[in-house]
Formats: structure tokens, C-alpha cells, sequence
């Protein structure tokens, strides 16, 4: 298994250092218990917290020990380093597809699995259980007088028209840094030819790249950014100052990103896992009382424009070395006009 | 009374034949069925004793015609035992009766009696005798016109004295014809017979006289 | 009757050729239905297959001397889009690996064409391989550009799952079928047969006509034996009638003339001594006579037992018309006969039998009844039985606590060299038990004999 190599050229660029790196880590539970949950995730403890305390109200004699990776840590952690995790939560589709696909996901069937719509599994080894849609994030006080965009069309207009306003104020993932941008940009670019005319607008406007969504929040809320493309509309709705921002799905079509779950067959406690991934998903379908992730604005939208990134091979496609290259190079010229 | 038996037997034939003699009757023998046609055209008789084995046919036809010629001539069927099946057939043919060979004569006596019985009387069968008045083929005596009362047996003995008045009968020749072989019957009970005979006879003008030593006979007083 | 003893039967026997054929036919139809659409299903697949390899292999160039290669998204995402497949493909030019997955199996020789098809295991599991390669020219000359797609048999393995089971239902479908059509097929087939043995056990016993029914020319040699065989019996039965006929006729025809010669003699004979002698003689002749005519009587029974006729017989109406016939007798002999009680009561049987039991009986009564005594005869009916009672005021059955006069015809006439009512005894006994009654013998307590003849109902 491990000598499969796999061309993974943006993981690369990221990461150089030889270790798997955590972001964070945290116990929660009696850390005497006779079982240990071992997840690693993308998301952050603080995002994760009440689905794991909510287990543990229902489960007094497990503790979860919950490390926090960036996507690509996280498959070099499982992929390379073979690390024992049980459970590997990530919002990175394409990466848990392409850990499944390359057999180091554990099939789980149960009678909660039974009940996924089509969409939220595949093969029984990717779960999905939250839908996150990538949206623009407005700074309400710099678009005071300014028509707000409802898609991306508008969006370039307003741009054009606004070079003032905007330039260096237009932020958006770096898609060589971020796994979560790489695939919004992808499944943009897949959907609508408007994306690289969008982006060689921004691209002239020189435009702040980030590695997370967070950091654009931070920054659309201290004033520093005007707007922010493809944010995940689920941290910015539950950021503390909310006020300060607008948050809008564009109307012509927005990407609905699947934060998923699998069971790596490095588990020790696959059991257990199954459990807690089944508890999960309890809280998420049909109609789930999840604590996390809700996004209300999915509810609001127009389901048509929705836009849900499917789970399978196909997503292995832009992890091709060729595919990646090419890809990170279109960009590049895109956005980089120096 | 006049008899025709039809019997292709010839040793049987002649011994019934004898017998019957012995009682008075006139017997014709026919051994085959074109005689007994022959003599049944131009005789009327008062029974006809029918065998049902016959060298030129079956005796049921000869009884299937006599019954189209609407006789009234009773007929009595001899057949042989194995013949039994038959005897529903023979009677639905118009027989009156059927008896099994061999024959018993008392057995014999007693179904001619019977079926000539059935068939009633005509007066040619009232036998006179003083002033008694006997109908042998209903069996009934009249004493001065008044019917008497007699059972079986002491009708039989009369019937004995009446076909024969005035003729002298022994005590075991009047037992060979009240009794049959295989009862046992002295001469006393025949003394009780004629002693009850006696008694219905008083009032009328003929009585039983004993001669002593030898036996009875009927008399006018 | 004995039951005929059995071997095997004609329509088991086709029945199970039948179903083996039907089961050896649905087997292959199961086998065939199932490889042709298990081939249908590995050539959809691979049809599926190759085109994703192809779309991947369009999408190459050669741009300044090197191959570029617009993976397109469709050639992946295409694999599971009915069932979810984990998906697998490599790139090469000639020997070099470029890109996707190195392990992946390389195909062997490309015989007849671009494409080849290839089974393997990859990564655990099962997976078919399509490849296909093209000739480019490039900074190295020409190279041949491979691209091996490989899939999961999720899909593959849920039709044939399907597949199987379609297969499995048409094959135990037409299994069923054939059968319930074999059963058809026995049951015309042994219909003849089957009319064939109602139409001779519908007969009565003495129809013997040959059968006149059309039959399948297979049954014909069976049916021609049965009618020959038939004409044979009846010959030989009409023979035994004649014999029994004959027989009464020879032995009881001379006994009758010397009978008759004795009785005339008596007539002519005074002298006590000499009377005696021949009243003896008369008498041992009709001993004589009735042992023959009883003999003769018992072979007609036993001959009648055998051919039971089973028509309705009025028991009533039988011992009614036997009394009426036995009134000469009862007359001479002065012994009243009576009957006291007559139910209608009907039995299935042989009248002539039944008549010849009563008959018996009652001349057994007669000839046991003194003077002026009399013979009671009744028929009653009840829920459970008929029953015949005939009692007399005779000196009744001597032995009868022992139980040997019972015994004694039980096992046959002369066991004690005791003849006449031995044998008539036997005779009714033969015929009640021919007809499923029992005989009961009893003395009366005021003296008589009382015989029951019982024939219970339903």
C-alpha cells in the first residue's frame, strides 16, 4: 500500500517536512475510559465539540481523542504514514474519495446507512454529513451605495465598474495551499466558464489569497477585504460578528461542498467507530438536529442552483498529476498578473 | 281329478304316475312338449305338474304359452335344485307353485291342495254324500248346509273316507296318509283323529263305523 | 380377493422421466440463460470501460514534443454512475508510467486491436481492466500511449447477482411448468387405463360381455387377453351351473323313483313286519335325498358366495313371501307359522342366498315344532342392525352351552358325522357371513330353539 505513489502535486507543494503535522488536539471524556475514539479531522474543535459532547452524554464509558490536520496532513497521516485512526472526518472530498477508492476505507453498512439519499454515500465508505455551500462574503461597509451581487455575473460587473473599491481588497482561496479552494475552484471551473473570467478579474485587481476561510472572515470583518469568493457560508454564518458581513449563495449556481466521514481501515475500534459515525449521521438525516453546520441559508435557496459536488471517481480526475498541473497553471495565469 | 305331468323321466314319470293312481286321480303323461301341447288342446285338466328340463325345449316356454292361451289351469313346477335361481322367474311366468325334486307326496298333496285352493272352486269338485256336502279343492264341509269346522289333518282324513264311502281303511294305511315318513305317528293318534272326526260328524246322517280288528269306513246311517 | 401384487406404476414412472427431463431442461435453460447474459453484462461492461479509455486517450496531444493529457472528467465520474465503483486508471507511453495508478496491471498483447480486456485483482479487489493504446509521434519518435481503465464489480456482481436469480427463476419457472404439464400429461396418459378398470369393476358379478370401449391401440393386446379371458370364465362358469344342475338331476332323480316305488309298496303291504322295513326304508331315503339336495345346496352357496350379486334385497318382503311359500308345509305338519313383527329393512345382497338361509331355518323349524305348536318369525330394524328372528317351541339346540353346534359348522358339516341340520346350520351361516351378519343361536328359556340372523347397518 504504501509504496503506491500516488502523484499528489499541490499535497507536495505544502508539504515538505517529512511528519505529519496537527494543527490541534484535544480529549474529551473521562480520559480513563476503557475506550478511546480516535478521529482525525479538518474541522476545528471548537466546529466539532457539540456533536462529540452530545455522543459522549449518550456514552459515558468512551473518551474521544480529536486531532486536528489540515486535509493534506490528513491523508499524509493515513495515506503515507499509515497513522491508526477511526475515523477521518474531512471536508476535502476528493481526498476521502480517492482514500476510499484506493481501499484504505473500511465499508460500514447499517440501518442508518440504509437511509442516505444517493448523494451522502459512496460504496458504503464515504459518508457525507454536513452540506456546505461556497458563497461571497460582503462587507456590509464597503458596499455601502453599491448594489449587492446576486451572482457571479454581477459580481464581475460590480468589480469592473468598482477597480477603486476593490483592488487589493478581494479575497479568495490559494488553491495551491488549500484543498477545500482546489476543489471549489474545480468544480467551479467544471460548472461555468464564468468562473475564469471571474477570476481574471480578480486577478487584476490584485486580489489576498488564503489558505482558510476562517482568515477571510477575519479579514472581510476588520475591513481589511471588501469581498471574499467561494467562503464556506457555513463558518461565516456562525462567526460572532455577523453584522458586519453579508453572506450570499449567487444565484446562478452555487457548490455545495460534503463534509464526509470514513472509517480508515487503520481503525483499531471499528466497532466503536461505526458507532459514533452512525450517531452522526443520526443527527444529520433525515431532517437531523446536528448542533453543527446548519447552514439556514441552504434551506432559503433554490435547490436547482444548488450545486452538489458528487461523491466518486470523477473527483479523481483533478488529483491527476496532468489534470493538477495544468490546472494550478490555468489558474496561476489567471489570478497571478503580475 | 285329472292330472298332466310332463316329465321326459321315464321311471320318475311312471312312479309319480302310480302314486297319484293310488289317490283316484287320472294321471296323463306327456315326455316331451309338443305331447303335452297336444294333450293340453284337447283335455281340460286340473293341474298341470310342469318339469322344466325337457328333451325338445324349456318347460318355461310351454308355461309362457299356456298363460297367452289365458288357461286357468293351475301349474305346478318341478325343477332340479340347482334350477333355484330360476324360481322367481318361473313364478313371474305364471307358475302357481315350484317344488324341488325329489318329490315328496305329502309335500306334494298338500301345494296341489293349496294351489287348487287359490285358483277357488267349481262345482264339479263338491263330492255328496248323505247329507254332506265336501269341496275338495276349497277344502270345506257343509253338514246339512251349515259349514263345519275342521283342522288340516281331520279334513284330510275325512277327504280319505268321502273319495272312498263305504271302503274299509286299516289304522297304518290311514297313518302312510296323514302322516308323513319322517314324523313319528302311531295308530292312537289316528283313534283321536277319528274321534274328533266323530264328534262333527253327530247331528248329520253319516257316520265312521269301526270294524273291529280291520279298521273304519263311511257310512250312510 | 388378494390384492395383486405391484411393481412400480406406469404413470410414476413417467411422471418422474418427465420431471427428470423437465429438471435436466430447466437446469441447462438456468445455465444458458445465465452465462449469455453474464457474457451481455462483461460486454456491457467492458463496452463502458473501453470508452472511458478512449475519452481519456482523446484527450492527449502532443504539444512541442511532448504528450499532454486533458484527463476528462467524465471518463472517471462515467464508471460509477449507476452503482458507486472504486475506479483505477493508469498512463503510459511505452514502458514509462506517466500518471494515475503504476501498479495497475498492464494487459498482455494486443491481439486483434487497439483494445484489450483483461480480469485481475487490484488493491483487494476484483477489478476489469479495458486498455487501449495509440501510436504518437514525439520528441522520441513514435511511442505507443497506453491507458489501462480498471473498475469494481460492485455493479457487475449486482447484476449478476440479478441475473442469477432471473435465470434461476426462468430455469425453476419452466421446471414448474413442465411438471404441472407432466402430471397433466401422466394422468391422460393412464386415463384409459384408470376408465378401462372402472368400466370392469363397475360390472355386476355375472356380466362377463367382453368390453366394447374404445381403447388406445396399446391397450388393445391387454384388452383382447381381458375379453378372451373373460369368455373363458364365463364358459367355465356356465359349466360349473350345468354341472351342479346334472348332478341334482342324477342323484336325485333314481332317489325320487325309488321313493315314490317305496311309497306304493307301503300301500300294498299288510303285514306289520314287512311295513316297518319299508317305512325305514323311506325314511333312509330321504335322509338320502336331503343330504344330497343339501350337499347340492351348500355347493350352489358356496358357488353363489364367491359371485355375490349385490342387489337390494327387501327382508322384509323375502321372509314374507318364504312363509306364504312354506304354508303347505306348515299346514300338513299343523304348525302355525306367525309372523309377529316386519319392518322394512333392505340389505345389499343376493336374494336367492338370503331365501335359501330362510328357507333352511324355517324347514329346520318345522321339522323340530310338535302338533299344533307354532314358529314365530320376526324382522326388526333398529338404528345399528336388521335383524331375522325365528324361534320355535321345539326341543331346542342340544349343546348349545358347550358351544359346539357353533364350532361344529363353523369348521364344516361332518365333523360328528351328525349330516342334516349340521350342514343347513352351515349353509345359513355361509350366507349371513357372505353378507357381514352373524349368526346367533339361542334357547328360549321357556324351551324352543331362537336363531338370529343379524346384519348390521351402514
Amino acid at each position: 500500500m504504501r509504496s503506491l505513489i500516488f502523484s499528489l502535486g499541490l499535497m507536495c507543494l505544502s508539504t515538505l517536512s517529512n511528519a505529519f503535522e496537527a494543527e490541534d488536539h484535544a480529549v474529551f471524556g473521562d480520559e480513563d475510559a476503557g475506550q478511546v475514539l480516535r478521529i482525525i479531522s479538518t474541522a476545528d474543535i471548537a466546529f466539532f465539540k457539540p456533536m462529540i459532547q452530545s455522543y459522549l452524554s449518550d456514552h459515558p464509558d468512551v473518551a474521544v481523542d480529536y486531532t486536528v490536520a489540515s486535509s493534506s496532513e490528513l491523508m499524509r497521516a493515513l495515506y503515507e504514514e499509515d497513522l491508526s485512526f477511526d475515523l477521518a472526518i474531512s471536508s476535502a472530498m476528493d481526498l476521502q474519495t480517492k482514500l476510499a477508492n484506493d481501499g484504505l476505507a473500511q465499508r460500514h453498512s447499517s440501518s442508518q446507512t440504509q437511509n442516505l439519499p444517493d448523494w451522502a454515500v459512496w460504496n458504503e465508505m464515504v459518508f457525507a454529513f454536513t452540506q456546505e455551500p461556497a458563497a461571497f462574503v460582503i462587507s456590509n461597509k464597503a458596499f455601502e451605495g453599491l448594489p449587492l451581487p446576486e451572482n457571479r455575473q454581477q459580481l464581475i460587473n460590480i468589480l469592473r465598474q468598482n477597480p477603486e473599491i476593490f483592488r487589493g481588497r478581494v479575497g479568495t482561496y490559494d488553491i495551491r495551499q488549500s484543498g477545500s479552494g482546489y476543489l471549489f475552484a474545480t468544480q467551479d471551473a467544471r460548472a461555468s466558464d464564468t468562473y475564469w473570467r471571474l477570476t481574471e478579474v480578480i486577478g487584476t485587481l490584485d486580489p489576498k489569497l488564503y489558505c482558510c476561510t476562517a482568515d477571510m472572515i477575519d479579514d472581510v470583518v476588520s475591513g481589511e477585504l471588501a469581498i471574499a469568493y467561494n467562503v464556506l457560508a457555513s463558518y461565516a454564518e456562525q462567526s460572532a460578528q455577523s453584522d458586519a458581513f453579508t453572506i450570499i449563495l449567487p444565484s446562478d449556481f452555487a457548490i455545495v461542498m460534503l463534509r464526509t466521514v470514513l472509517i480508515p481501515t487503520s481503525s483499531e475500534k471499528p466497532e466503536l467507530a461505526a458507532g459514533f459515525l452512525d450517531f452522526v449521521l443520526s443527527q444529520t438525516f433525515p431532517r437531523g438536529t446536528s448542533p453543527l453546520l446548519q447552514s439556514t441559508m441552504l434551506d432559503d435557496a433554490n435547490q436547482n442552483a444548488l450545486h452538489r459536488i458528487r461523491l466518486g471517481p470523477g473527483l479523481l480526475v483533478y488529483l491527476d498529476q496532468f489534470k493538477n498541473r495544468s490546472f494550478i497553471a490555468e489558474w496561476e495565469s489567471a489570478i497571478l498578473q503580475d | 281329478m285329472r292330472y298332466l305331468l310332463i316329465e321326459d323321466n321315464e321311471a320318475l314319470a311312471r312312479a309319480v304316475v302310480d302314486r297319484l293312481s293310488l289317490d283316484g286321480h287320472v294321471v296323463d303323461h306327456a315326455e316331451d312338449l309338443a305331447t303335452a301341447q297336444d294333450f293340453s288342446a284337447t283335455t281340460d285338466y286340473d293341474l298341470i305338474l310342469l318339469d322344466i328340463m325337457l328333451p325338445d325345449g324349456d318347460g318355461r316356454s310351454f308355461l309362457a304359452r299356456h298363460r297367452e292361451a289365458k288357461s286357468r289351469t293351475p301349474v305346478i313346477v318341478l325343477t332340479a335344485r340347482s334350477e333355484v335361481s330360476d324360481r322367481v322367474g318361473l313364478l313371474d311366468l305364471g307358475a302357481d307353485d315350484y317344488m324341488v325334486k325329489p318329490i315328496d307326496f305329502s309335500e306334494l298333496e298338500a301345494r296341489c291342495r293349496a294351489v287348487l285352493r287359490r285358483r277357488g272352486g267349481e262345482a264339479r269338485n263338491v263330492i255328496a254324500f248323505g247329507d254332506l256336502e265336501y269341496d275338495s279343492l276349497a277344502g270345506t264341509l257343509k253338514i246339512n248346509g251349515t259349514e263345519a269346522r275342521l283342522r288340516t289333518r281331520e279334513l284330510r282324513l275325512f277327504e280319505v273316507f268321502i273319495n272312498a264311502p263305504n271302503q274299509l281303511f286299516s289304522k297304518p294305511k290311514l297313518v302312510d296318509r296323514l302322516f308323513s315318513y319322517d314324523e313319528e305317528a302311531s295308530e292312537n293318534a289316528i283313534e283321536v283323529y277319528v274321534g274328533r272326526l266323530r264328534r262333527c260328524l253327530e247331528g248329520s246322517n253319516v257316520s265312521i263305523t269301526t270294524v273291529r280288528g280291520l279298521g273304519y269306513k263311511l257310512e250312510q246311517k | 380377493m388378494t390384492a395383486p401384487t405391484t411393481k412400480g406404476s406406469i404413470r410414476q414412472r413417467l411422471l418422474i422421466l418427465l420431471l427428470v427431463n423437465a429438471a435436466v431442461v430447466g437446469l441447462l435453460l438456468y445455465l444458458v440463460v445465465q452465462s449469455v447474459a453474464r457474457q451481455i453484462a462483461q460486454e456491457s461492461q467492458d463496452n463502458i470501460l473501453a470508452a472511458s479509455a478512449i475519452s481519456i486517450l482523446d484527450s492527449a496531444r502532443v504539444t512541442g514534443g511532448e504528450i499532454s493529457i486533458d484527463l476528462p472528467y467524465s471518463a472517471l465520474s462515467m464508471l460509477d454512475s449507476v452503482t458507486d465503483e472504486r475506479a483505477f486508471y493508469a498512463i503510459r507511453l511505452n514502458d514509462e508510467f506517466l500518471s494515475g495508478y503504476e501498479n495497475l496491471p498492464r494487459p498482455g498483447d494486443y491481439v486483434g486491436g487497439n483494445t484489450v480486456f483483461q480480469s485481475a485483482a487490484y488493491l483487494g479487489e476484483d477489478v476489469r481492466i479495458a486498455s487501449t493504446r495509440r501510436s504518437f509521434a514525439t520528441d522520441q519518435g513514435q511511442a505507443f500511449l497506453e491507458i489501462s481503465v480498471a473498475q469494481t464489480l460492485t455493479g457487475m456482481n449486482r447484476t449478476l447477482t440479478r441475473i442469477s436469480s432471473i435465470s434461476f427463476g426462468v430455469g425453476i419457472g419452466f421446471f414448474v411448468l413442465s411438471a404441472l404439464m407432466a402430471m397433466l400429461i401422466a394422468r391422460s396418459t393412464t386415463r384409459p387405463l384408470h376408465r378401462l378398470t372402472a368400466s370392469v369393476s363397475r360390472r355386476g358379478p355375472s356380466d362377463l360381455s367382453p368390453v366394447a370401449a374404445p381403447v388406445p391401440s396399446e391397450m388393445a393386446p391387454l384388452v383382447s387377453s381381458l375379453n378372451n379371458f373373460m369368455s373363458r370364465l364365463q364358459l367355465s362358469l356356465s359349466r360349473s351351473e350345468d354341472f351342479i344342475a346334472e348332478a341334482a338331476h342324477r342323484v336325485r332323480t333314481p332317489l325320487a323313483i325309488v321313493r315314490t316305488q317305496a311309497e306304493i309298496t307301503l300301500r300294498r303291504v299288510e303285514k306289520p313286519e314287512n311295513r316297518q322295513a319299508v317305512r325305514e326304508m323311506i325314511r333312509a331315503i330321504d335322509e338320502s335325498s336331503r343330504t344330497a339336495g343339501q350337499l347340492l345346496d351348500h355347493a350352489m352357496v358356496s358357488f353363489r358366495t364367491d359371485h355375490l350379486s349385490n342387489e337390494t334385497v327387501n327382508l322384509d318382503v323375502l321372509a314374507q313371501e318364504t312363509v306364504e311359500r312354506l304354508q303347505p308345509l306348515s299346514e300338513l305338519r299343523e304348525v302355525e307359522v306367525k309372523v309377529v313383527r316386519l319392518d322394512p329393512a333392505a340389505i345389499r345382497g343376493d336374494s336367492i342366498l338370503l331365501q335359501s338361509a330362510l328357507l333352511n331355518l324355517l324347514d329346520n323349524a318345522l321339522k323340530y315344532s310338535s302338533r299344533d305348536s307354532s314358529v314365530e318369525v320376526s324382522v326388526e330394524k333398529d338404528d345399528t342392525e336388521i335383524r331375522i328372528e325365528i324361534s320355535d317351541t321345539g326341543p331346542g339346540f342340544p349343546d348349545l352351552d358347550s358351544g359346539q353346534l357353533l364350532e361344529r359348522f363353523a369348521r364344516g358339516a361332518n365333523a360328528e358325522g351328525v349330516v342334516g341340520s349340521g350342514l343347513g346350520l352351515t349353509i345359513v351361516d355361509e350366507v349371513v357371513r357372505a353378507h357381514g351378519g352373524t349368526l346367533t343361536l339361542s334357547n328360549k328359556t321357556g324351551g324352543g330353539a331362537c336363531v338370529v340372523l343379524s346384519f348390521p347397518l351402514g
